[in-house]
């Protein structure tokens, strides 16, 4: 059976799911390293916003901004890295998540530094801007773009402050025509505090992970004033299928979110990869849950 | 006693046992609601939120549980009474591996599709699952004229092998999010939140149940091997294909509404056969009752235990599967 690893893998990828990114002390990391790989989107986004593009020498699969990493080579991802071409690269820093343990020995075993992620909260992500320009030697640009993302935030903050905050529910992901496996955004991470920057109460903020199976019983009681429905941009549908999607939510009619006509799809990078853009993923939010903020 | 009544006895019991399980599960759920206002028909549906988490959420999950508890557990007597195998569960010949296969790279591949207002995932699991068993059936008749259950055993433990490694195939492809709802679908979910994955799978089930109805007799004949079975009159080769497909296809339509849910299609049938003894006239429809019975309950647990989470209901059943399982193994030595 395919049974046996599943709860590992499973818990693995709820860790994943959402990735954010925060720092854990690093060692060996040498005085500004121009040989970097990043094998997580978020990250490599960060490193080419600070400046430390030229320095980046390899990328993850799933990398694809800014558009500069299309030219770099490809070194797998979370669940497959290709140690032999990251080493063959000669990397003097890679960029890594926490739970790649056996990627990380092998690093060390060849005697190249590694700098670990783990996935936590938006306050991480300029924390970890910060710690990136630290680490590469572009301290004061990272510290400029980290302010300004930090900026960007309280701009929408104060924009949405005086309005009042429907009630909502943050969907990731859901089966096909069906409202059948839905995965919406628990009361911690990046997603569900870009929601309350956004202007947004989470419904199912009192469930503290990051990933919630939310079952169509607690939809219906949780009452939502208003479904966001996110997706990578990977994943767009066509529009006439993307408005059939919203129409599956027409079942559970008692839904305030149903009944205004408060499902909206958000299609786009920005709110799925908590980077430099995430700002501007952020404020992709609030003009759907307070269009009249942002006139 | 004759076996009339204890037909009637065995089926009066355990038909109570799931009635009750029926009637009082959509009663308790992770949130609670008023029975008065749930059946208040002054109040618009629309606007009802107790009657929509009565009639959407709870009462057709309740129904998925009956409904797929009732096929596992049915399909699950009638293979091990074909392949004269007590470890023979409905998944042995490769029927949950196809329908995962088929789950997955409806998943993975995004297809939109609809049949018979099912959804895609149901419907490609579904159809997964056809084409393992029509792939079992061809193996296992090549090589004999009658179905040899070895063959049909062997084919299936292989396929099943060979379709997990095409899982992960296939999940090589998939990005994180789609691979982990594959891995959720794996472990069960009877969250249906509508009418209609039930209604679609019923003509399939009532099919084979007519079936097993008529097996019951046969499926005696056969536990005396096939050669005793043929020369007490029984068309051994037309008794054994009813039970293949029929048994396949209860496995599918179950498949298809909640993933392969475990344990449910072993643990019943061995423990109604310690209850009722072994003609299959009453361990048919005893097990079905109570595996319907059982899913509801597991269910009922997955959706409170946790609350406001849930727990996959395939957890649950092994849970109280897999140690109930052991118990009785050493118990009957």
């Amino acid at each position: 059976m395919v049974a046996d690893k599943k709860p590992l893998i499973a818990l693995t990828l709820m860790l994943m799911l959402c990735g954010a990114a925060a720092q854990s002390p690093n060692h060996q990391i040498t005085k500004s390293p121009n040989r970097i790989i990043s094998v997580i989107p978020a990250a490599t986004e960060i490193l080419f916003a600070i400046g430390a593009g030229p320095q980046v020498v390899g990328v993850g699969s799933f990398d694809t901004f800014p558009p500069e990493v299309s030219k770099l080579p490809k070194v797998g991802a979370l669940l497959d890295p290709d140690v032999e071409r990251i080493l063959s690269l000669k990397p003097d820093l890679v960029l890594i998540y926490a739970s790649q343990t056996d990627l990380k020995q092998q690093l060390q075993r060849a005697g190249i530094a590694s700098y670990e992620y783990t996935h936590a909260g938006l306050a991480d992500v300029t924390s970890t801007i910060r710690a990136l320009g630290d680490v590469t030697g572009h301290d004061g640009h990272a510290r400029d773009v980290a302010a300004s993302l930090e900026r960007g935030l309280a701009e929408i903050r104060t924009r949405v402050k005086n309005r009042s905050k429907p009630r909502t529910l943050l969907v990731f992901g859901h089966e096909r025509a069906a409202l059948r496996g839905i995965y919406a955004s628990g009361g911690i991470g990046f997603l569900d505090d870009m929601l309350a920057i956004a202007g947004g109460i989470n419904v199912f903020a009192d469930v503290k992970q990051q990933a919630v199976q939310a079952s169509t019983e607690q939809i219906i009681a949780r009452r939502p004033e208003a479904i966001l429905e996110i997706r990578a941009s990977n994943s767009a549908l066509p529009p006439a299928d993307q408005a059939a999607e919203t129409h599956v939510w027409d079942a559970l009619g008692s839904l305030p979110a149903v009944r205004r006509h408060r499902v909206m799809f958000l299609v786009d990078d920005r709110l799925v990869i908590p980077g430099p853009r995430v700002a501007e993923g952020t404020r992709l939010m609030a003009q759907a849950l307070h269009p009249e903020a942002f006139r | 006693m004759t076996l009339g009544t204890r037909f009637l006895r065995t089926v009066t019991a355990f038909g109570a046992l799931a009635l009750a399980a029926i009637v009082l599960a959509p009663l308790v759920g992770s949130t609670s609601i008023s029975l008065r206002r749930v059946f208040d028909f002054s109040i618009p549906f629309g606007d009802n939120a107790d009657a929509q988490i009565f009639f959407v959420a709870r009462l057709p999950r309740t129904l998925a549980g009956a409904w797929v508890g009732a096929c596992l557990a049915a399909a699950g007597v009638v293979f091990q009474g074909l392949l004269r195998n007590p470890l023979a569960t409905p998944f042995t010949l490769g029927v949950s591996a196809g329908a995962a296969l088929g789950a997955m790279l409806a998943i993975t591949f995004d297809w939109a599709l609809t049949a018979f207002g099912i959804s895609a995932v149901p419907a490609a699991s579904f159809a997964g699952s056809v084409a393992a068993v029509a792939i079992v059936y061809a193996l296992a008749q090549a090589r004999h004229r009658g179905l040899s259950t070895n063959v049909l055993l062997l084919a299936g433990v292989t396929l099943n092998a060979f379709l997990s490694a095409m899982i992960l195939f296939v999940q090589y492809f998939a990005d994180f999010a789609d691979t982990y709802r594959t891995l959720r679908w794996l472990m069960g979910d009877l969250d249906v939140s509508s009418y209609e994955p039930l209604l679609a799978s019923l003509p399939l089930g009532v099919l084979a149940f007519g079936a097993f109805a008529w097996l019951a007799r046969p499926l005696n004949l056969l536990s005396l091997g096939p050669d005793s079975a043929e020369s007490r009159g029984l068309n051994v080769a037309v008794a054994q294909r009813a039970a293949f497909f029929s048994a396949s296809l209860a496995t599918g339509a179950a498949v298809s509404v909640g993933g392969p849910i475990g344990f449910v299609g072993i643990v019943i049938p061995h423990l109604v056969r310690l209850l009722v003894g072994p003609d299959h006239r009453l361990v048919l429809p005893a097990a079905a009752l109570f595996g319907g019975a059982f899913l509801v309950g597991c269910d009922l647990l997955a959706r409170t235990l946790l609350a406001p989470v849930e727990l996959p209901v395939g957890i649950i059943t092994a849970l109280i599967g897999g140690p109930f399982f052991l118990w009785l193994l050493i118990r009957n030595r």
